[in-house]
């Protein structure tokens, strides 16, 4: 599916991100094509997730521009890049929790007439059995593999045509990491969904992801095929050995 | 503490408890005897004399005692042996009485709202019933209302309003304004009050869109105390402190509520009673508290009220699922000052009088106890809390009784601040959450189906 003929979906170009006088994206160069997996890994604090908040506005790029099929989002404000049907499951999760798992998922299809509502959530009980024996519990009362289940089936309500996940195996059992890597393969494989994944996880989301950027200090330091980065010495030394579960 | 523990066993441990009973008046002494014991007086050549009054504090210490004495031989034990006696029955959810309140709890007390007028004109006359639907019912009612329309903005929106009586202000001095200068009627100027203070509240909410919690509550603050130093020192427009005054009373269908030929008790042949326009206010603020509801209620479950929601909850969360917050925002402080406004009108007609005195940061707060006790979000809470709180400041002016046992300075209604705090202390002891500290959904499966016991397994993950 990795076809990299034609314009990419997503397109971030020489993106330069600062908190304040701090630079934390040091010109990041990072394409995603549609149909594609594609993986950031790195250490904490390289700018994953900076990039991540990037892409959505929040903070914006200072310098560089981000291109979302071919149009220019980099300034646009979050929601109305949320509009675009790029639908993210922010790291933490970010459930309401006190609302029901129901509740959650209509408000991820808050930006649609709810038409096909019914539809979706259906589809959303098929891919997380789980949350259809969670449906009129509360968020905050899910444990935390149902609670990450809900944030991706969340953003998946709004039929995204790029799904940006940041670390959906935060502080989950590998059980559990395995199941919703799974589902995102399958979503991928079946409707040629096209996923953003950053993870730290190096070896799942390098097995599961076409492609994967390597992030160190905000710099791309290396990219390749999933299967590459996985044999490259330096990625095993400083990101896989002793944890390739 | 260990006396407590050794209670539970064997019953209560009688030397334990009187030693400690001892110790405890003992610190009384100490604490009371220079306290209480001893007080400064200046007697007629202006030097200060020591009085002292060792019978009041043997009166303290002595009940200290006793009272200690009894909490840990009798008050205690009971207590802990009835948790025991609870734990051991085992909990089967809620039982099918408590359903059948809370299903029919609001529509019952909807149905009593309109009948109360009735139920007191026949018990007590048309004469007796002023106070009880004056005093208790409107007074109540008004608070209800504010409570409900500061609800959208604290208890949905989750925006911390300690202002909210700015916009209350607005309402009555749009009301006060316009009818006295144009002779317009209440049933005009009841819309365009609730306009003029939806605009402040749009006004008050753009400087304040990208603040939240204590920040937002200083700002909030700040302005409600701006309106009213503008209504003090604005003189030529709104009267100063002095108010403003003979403000034209509500008209029903042009009938007008006085002695004159055509007003409503010659119109109808009754007795000249100023309970009919009581009662009539009575019903309007009924209504418009219940608009207020109706209008929640509904808002909840369309896309603005659940955005509501989940920017109390989350509100980047909120930006990443492409929702608008400025504008779910300024929905929030727009709608909720409109229905302070509308009440604040109603207020005004009622008063026939405004003045700032009546629009201080104190009335901002009791509405914003109002929320909060009720339990944020919870129509059904707030209107318990408002029942409980201003009910109770007006029950207080009741209890004349007690000057006959304190001596005739005493004022049970200076009291007021005193009990309101000791029980916003017990309600945040035994009820952190509020009244009603549930939240109802607003959207189920369109098909309720029966969950199989093997589906419902533990979770784990």
């Amino acid at each position: 599916m990795s076809g990299q003929n034609g314009a990419p979906l997503l397109s971030v170009q020489g993106a330069k991100t600062y908190y304040g006088k701090i630079i934390a994206l040091k010109g990041v160069d990072v394409d995603v094509h549609k149909g594609e997996i594609v993986t950031l890994i790195g250490a904490n604090g390289a700018g994953k997730s900076t990039l991540m908040m990037t892409i959505c506005g929040n903070p914006r790029a200072r310098e560089g521009k981000v291109l979302f099929e071919g149009r220019d989002i980099t300034n646009l404000p979050t929601h109305e890049i949320a509009r675009l049907r790029i639908a993210q499951s922010p790291e933490g999760r970010r459930i309401f929790p006190r609302m029901t798992v129901l509740e959650n998922l209509q408000m991820g299809a808050a930006l649609d007439n709810l038409a096909h509502f019914d539809q979706d959530v259906e589809r959303m009980f098929t891919l997380f059995p789980r949350l259809k024996e969670r449906v009129a519990q509360r968020g905050g009362t899910l444990s935390g593999g149902e609670q990450q289940m809900l944030a991706i089936a969340r953003a998946l309500m709004a039929r995204p045509k790029l799904l940006m996940l940041d670390e959906p195996s935060l502080g989950l059992a590998p059980l559990i990491v395995k199941q919703i890597f799974d589902v995102i393969g399958e979503l991928n494989r079946t409707e040629g969904l096209t996923v953003f994944l950053v993870e730290q996880n190096a070896y799942h989301a390098l097995k599961l992801a076409h492609r994967g950027y390597v992030l160190v200090n905000g710099l791309v330091t290396m990219t390749g095929t999933g299967r590459e980065l996985l044999q490259k010495p330096e990625i095993r030394a400083a990101y896989l050995e002793g944890g390739a579960h | 503490m260990a006396a407590e523990g050794t209670a539970n066993k064997h019953g209560p441990d009688i030397a334990a408890a009187v030693k400690d009973a001892l110790l405890s008046g003992l610190v009384a002494l100490a604490l009371f005897g220079p306290l209480v014991g001893l007080r400064t007086e200046q007697n007629i050549r202006n030097e200060l004399a020591i009085q002292q009054r060792w019978g009041l504090v043997a009166a303290i210490v002595g009940t200290i005692v006793v009272g200690r004495f009894l909490l840990l031989t009798l008050v205690w034990p009971a207590m802990a042996a009835r948790k025991q006696h609870q734990s051991t029955i085992p909990d089967t959810g809620p039982s099918t009485l408590r359903q059948a309140v809370s299903r029919w709890f609001a529509p019952a007390s909807v149905v009593f709202l309109f009948l109360y007028p009735v139920l007191i004109v026949s018990a007590l006359g048309f004469q007796g019933s002023l106070k009880w639907v004056d005093n208790f019912g409107i007074q109540i009612l008004i608070y209800v209302m504010l409570g409900w329309g500061l609800n959208i903005v604290v208890g949905l929106a989750g925006l911390l309003d300690l202002g909210y009586v700015a916009f209350y202000a607005v309402g009555a001095y749009s009301y006060a304004l316009l009818s006295s200068h144009f002779g317009l009627s209440f049933w005009i100027l009841l819309p365009m009050a609730g306009i003029f203070a939806a605009l402040w509240g749009i006004m008050l909410g753009f400087p304040v869109l990208r603040l939240r919690g204590d920040y937002l509550a200083i700002v909030t603050l700040a302005f409600g105390e701006i309106i009213r130093l503008v209504l003090i020192n604005w003189r030529d427009f709104t009267n100063g402190s002095t108010g403003i005054s003979s403000i034209p009373k509500v008209t029903l269908f042009g009938i007008k509520f006085d002695a004159s030929p055509d007003g409503f008790a010659k119109m109808f042949d009754l007795p000249i009673s100023s309970a009919y326009y009581k009662i009539f206010l009575y019903y309007l603020i009924l209504l418009l508290a219940l608009l207020t509801a109706f209008v929640t209620i509904r808002l909840r479950k369309l896309p603005v009220g659940r955005a509501w929601e989940a920017l109390r909850e989350d509100e980047i969360a909120c930006r990443s699922l492409g929702i608008n917050t400025t504008n779910t925002k300024l929905t929030a402080f727009a709608l909720g000052a409109m229905f302070a406004g509308f009440a604040g009108s109603f207020f005004a007609a009622r008063q026939g009088f405004v003045s700032p005195e009546s629009f201080t940061f104190m009335e901002s707060a009791i509405i914003v106890a109002i929320v909060v006790l009720g339990g944020m979000g919870s129509m059904v809470g707030v209107a318990l809390a408002a029942v409980a709180m201003i009910g109770g400041t007006e029950l207080l002016r009741e209890l004349d009784f007690l000057k006959t046992i304190f001596g005739d300075n005493f004022d049970p209604s200076q009291f007021r601040m005193l009990i309101f705090g000791l029980a916003m202390v017990a309600v945040m002891i035994w009820k952190p959450r509020g009244f009603v500290s549930s939240r109802d959904p607003t959207i189920f499966l369109s098909e309720k189906k029966v969950i199989s016991g093997s589906l419902v397994k533990e979770g784990h993950g």
